[in-house]
């Protein structure tokens, strides 16, 4: 590779620095700038930043790199002497302090820019659990769990085949049920947790703040695009930190609108079937989607469990147990476990409770209904 | 010397210091290559997206050990390992001040070691990753939910003991013990750094005793410091542990900047420059670093003032590190430069510390650490003050005593491979980790989405070369004990201080007669 070749190459790099939009996907190297009025003076601030120390950094080691060439031995270079002078060191200390205070002036703008505690037009309380989301939409009696989607979810499995992963859309970071806001309206985060610290972030929407049991954070947001936004989980919650993703999907208010009737005639529907009864048929088939999604990250698609989870398959509770104690255990949770009562409705506890005691060679027989899980509440 | 035992019980009885620095170096290399492997595990996990070789939970145990045990069990002992061998031959004393508790401070690290790591083997499912896997952080609550926390606990209290011990030991020493003549502010840098590092060791290692306590009384003793259900607190246990935490940040780089600073002047053959503001410089560091803690948690929701007063406080600290940079600039402005391999590794880590400061005064201002907090641009910016910062420190003081200590002079040519090797890949290994984090890659994740791909591939390879590379270090090391060609008594041209007055290799009791320092 020539000398020319290379020029060009680290040219493109440091170019790429300066215009992220057209940035390789593949190779992004900045931050970008996001879809806030916050999220734009966050990148300004970064470029700032960056750029003094890129700056401070060429000279301090254009100084080093001329004494490392020039000054050598070997060159015939003599050492001088002179070790101290009150002078310099009174300049070097003064220089970065003023830098400091031309950083710190924008920096301080910003961060009361984001502190801002003005009314907002939508709430959202966002729960972190052991390893989804839940969204409760405050001022609209809308609640709901937001997984990782179901084909990421299979091809994130230990040995899983790689086509799975090529084929997963946007692996890792979808969702099966996205939270949806409003475009150019103010949004406003009630963060808090059901269990260990996690954090929600969504770079695109310079939100990252700890969701804390016994605490609620706030922070807000006010989107300008429309679009689908995805983010992660930031703070180490446990075995599956990595896989609990953010989709957040910006709409005009219109259809913000039709959004929320749709999920809440959703939810109704979907409380209908509490009062229903189903065939074993039916119940093994949506107890099957259910384990796959709540259950199998701990207990495993095959029931047998590991580590500090224990396995399913022959176990006394889901085999020669009475079903009222399988009911009440996957309700209100014990030790590691967290309670599934407040996540899923009647129906679908029926349904994984009987999809348990018949898979996997648990041959029970049992059919649990609806009503069964109601009572047990 | 009839009487001295030999054998093993030379080993676990001695009160020597130069014995005793030497099982600390070799404690030290033997966590640093375990801790390396752990950090093998992690890369080749993370070499392309999907689950490859390892569970999630076995990856967070192997992140959590990897940070622990090269924190508590390769940087700081190797550390201490110089402190032992350096500060008695460079203020001219016979020994430590203590020496039997020296003994003692030694040896609670290895079972301090076991107690870590053997969590790892007990049960009956080594691959769902039985060890903590908290991270290194060890975050409540999340660190309430393991079943084994009492070995993880007590393996910090140890730890703490030893610290402890050493530190009082490392004050004692240096405050009573300098030959007639040497004044504080004559004393050799490397020692003024570790007076300093031995004070913050001291204020510090109890707060840390203290959270581990309280960890243990809330997971067995039902008290609830960290439960908020029983009206506790999670986020006292962060400021807490960041109370520890970010003076820990500077036990391991103080004594860097020590060793550094000794090497520099030898090579360059002029006097340090600024050497007074040096010794404040340092201390500057070391006060600032107790008020500063919050700045790794801007993102747990403190009140704007909080947050601002962290974000000042912070980024004031680039100003006593800038101070230091310039400082070693100027001392090898003008002077008469050779470059033996500790030069190599001195001049290397000026360079690329000064990067892992730069991105450290980024993280400080607040409003832009929300998107840098727990990224890998947060991964690669302690990479780059721990391993080419505090580690290149650490091998660069080896291959600057190692023939004071073993009479031999070891193999330059390997050993400039061992520098040149290391020193690209640790940059191939960590540099692209900054473009993954301002890309939104969160850290401590075993997979990752499609987009991050490239990066990380590129960061395993250098990963992967990075550590073979120590290997070369390993048989350096081996060779030069075992011989070579015999080093002279001042070993570098260029070298001044007392731990070159006397031969090479240094006798086993040095300065039983105080040397005069003028």
């Amino acid at each position: 590779m020539s000398a020319s070749h290379i020029t060009k190459k680290l040219a493109v790099l440091f170019g790429l620095l300066l215009v992220p939009g057209i940035a390789l996907a593949d190779y992004t190297l900045n931050m970008t700038q996001g879809i806030t009025p916050v999220s734009k003076e966050v990148y300004g601030l970064h470029q700032l930043v960056m750029w003094i120390c890129t700056v401070a950094g060429v000279l301090v080691f254009s100084v080093m790199i001329y004494s490392i060439i020039n000054h050598r031995k070997s060159k015939g270079a003599v050492a001088a002497q002179f070790h101290e002078s009150a002078t310099v060191e009174v300049i070097w200390t003064v220089i970065p302090l003023i830098v400091l205070v031309a950083i710190a002036i924008p920096a301080t703008k910003t961060l009361l820019d984001i502190e801002d505690p003005s009314k907002s037009d939508v709430t959202i309380q966002v729960t972190g659990w052991q390893w989804k989301w839940n969204y409760n939409y405050r001022d609209e009696d809308l609640s709901f769990f937001s997984n990782l989607a179901t084909d990421s979810n299979e091809a994130r499995q230990l040995g899983a085949d790689t086509a799975l992963r090529d084929k997963a859309d946007t692996y890792l970071l979808n969702v099966d049920k996205p939270i949806v806001v409003p475009v150019n309206k103010k949004v406003r985060l009630l963060i808090t947790s059901n269990d260990v610290l996690h954090a929600w972030w969504v770079p695109a929407l310079a939100v990252k703040r700890d969701a804390i049991p016994g605490y609620i954070n706030e922070s807000h947001f006010t989107a300008t695009k429309t679009g689908t936004y995805r983010g992660q989980c930031a703070e180490l919650c446990g075995k599956d930190h990595g896989f609990m993703p953010i989709v957040v999907k910006v709409v005009e208010q219109s259809e913000y609108t039709a959004w929320v009737s749709a999920q809440k005639a959703a939810a109704a529907a979907a409380a209908g079937d509490s009062n229903k009864t189903f065939t074993q048929a039916e119940l093994l088939k949506k107890g099957e989607a259910v384990y796959k999604a709540n259950c199998a990250a701990c207990h495993q698609v095959n029931g047998t469990g590991g580590g500090p989870f224990p396995a399913l398959k022959g176990s006394k509770v889901a085999t020669k147990g009475p079903v009222e104690d399988h009911l009440k255990l996957v309700i209100t949770g014990k030790g590691i476990m967290p309670p599934f009562g407040p996540q899923l409705n009647d129906a679908d506890i029926a349904a994984v409770v009987t999809y348990e005691r018949n898979a996997w060679g648990n041959s029970t027989g049992d059919t649990v209904q609806p009503a069964a899980a109601k009572a047990a509440r | 010397m009839s009487d001295h035992p030999t054998g093993i019980k030379r080993w676990l009885f001695t009160t020597n210091h130069k014995d005793i620095g030497t099982m600390y170096l070799w404690f030290s290399f033997t966590m640093l290559f375990i801790g390396g492997a752990f950090a093998m595990v992690i890369r080749a996990e993370l070499f392309e997206p999907g689950m490859q070789v390892v569970n999630p939970n076995f990856f967070n145990m192997m992140t959590t050990l990897h940070g622990l045990v090269m924190v508590f069990g390769a940087i700081m002992p190797a550390m201490v390992g110089f402190a032992n061998w350096q500060v008695p031959l460079m203020i001219g004393a016979p020994d430590m001040a203590l020496p039997r508790m020296n003994n003692w401070s030694f040896w609670i690290l290895p079972f301090a070691g076991i107690m870590l790591l053997a969590p790892m083997f007990i049960g009956d499912n080594f691959a769902a990753g039985q060890g903590p896997a908290f991270g290194w952080t060890f975050y409540e609550p999340l660190s309430g939910q393991y079943d084994k926390l009492a070995f993880f606990i007590f393996a910090v209290h140890l730890l703490g003991f030893s610290s402890i011990m050493g530190s009082i030991n490392i004050i004692a020493t240096i405050l009573n013990m300098r030959a007639p003549g040497m004044t504080l502010m004559k004393m050799p840098l490397f020692v003024w750094t570790w007076l300093i590092t031995a004070f913050l060791l001291i204020a510090v290692m109890p707060v840390l005793a203290g959270a581990v306590t309280m960890m243990l009384t809330d997971k067995y003793f039902g008290t609830s410091f960290f439960n908020a259900a029983g009206g506790g607190d999670p986020v006292l246990f962060q400021h807490v542990f960041w109370f520890f935490g970010h003076p820990e940040v500077y036990i391991m780089i103080l004594p860097a900047f020590g060793i550094v600073s000794q090497i520099i002047p030898t090579f360059a053959r002029k006097p340090l420059f600024g050497y007074a503001s040096m010794v404040y410089a340092t201390a500057a560091i070391a006060f600032l670093s107790f008020i500063v803690w919050a700045h790794h948690m801007f993102t747990v929701g403190m009140p704007a003032a909080g947050e601002l007063y962290f974000m000042y406080a912070t980024v004031m600290i680039a100003v006593p590190t800038a101070v230091k940079v310039f400082n070693w600039t100027a001392t090898m402005w003008k002077g008469s430069m050779t470059f033996e391999t500790p030069m190599l590794w001195a001049i290397a880590f000026v360079f690329l510390f000064t990067i892992g400061g730069f991105t450290g005064l980024m993280l400080g201002v607040a409003p832009v650490d929300f998107q840098y907090h727990d990224t890998y641009f947060v991964v690669a910016h302690f990479h780059y003050v721990l391993v080419t910062g505090a580690l290149f420190a650490i091998i660069g003081g080896v291959y600057y005593w190692l023939p004071k200590w073993t009479g031999n002079m070891y193999s330059v040519t390997l050993s400039k491979w061992h520098f040149w090797i290391s020193a690209i890949s640790v940059n191939v290994l960590f540099f692209p980790q900054h473009f993954l984090g301002l890309a939104g890659m969160p850290r401590r994740i075993p997979d990752y989405a499609l987009q991050f791909a490239e990066f990380n591939k590129i960061s395993s390879i250098g990963a992967f070369v990075f550590g073979a590379s120590q290997l070369i270090f390993l048989y350096v090391i081996i060779k030069c004990i075992k011989g070579g060609e015999k080093a002279t008594d001042r070993v570098w041209e260029g070298a001044q201080g007392l731990e070159w007055e006397v031969p090479s290799p240094a006798p086993y009791h040095t300065f039983a007669t105080p040397p005069e320092v003028k």
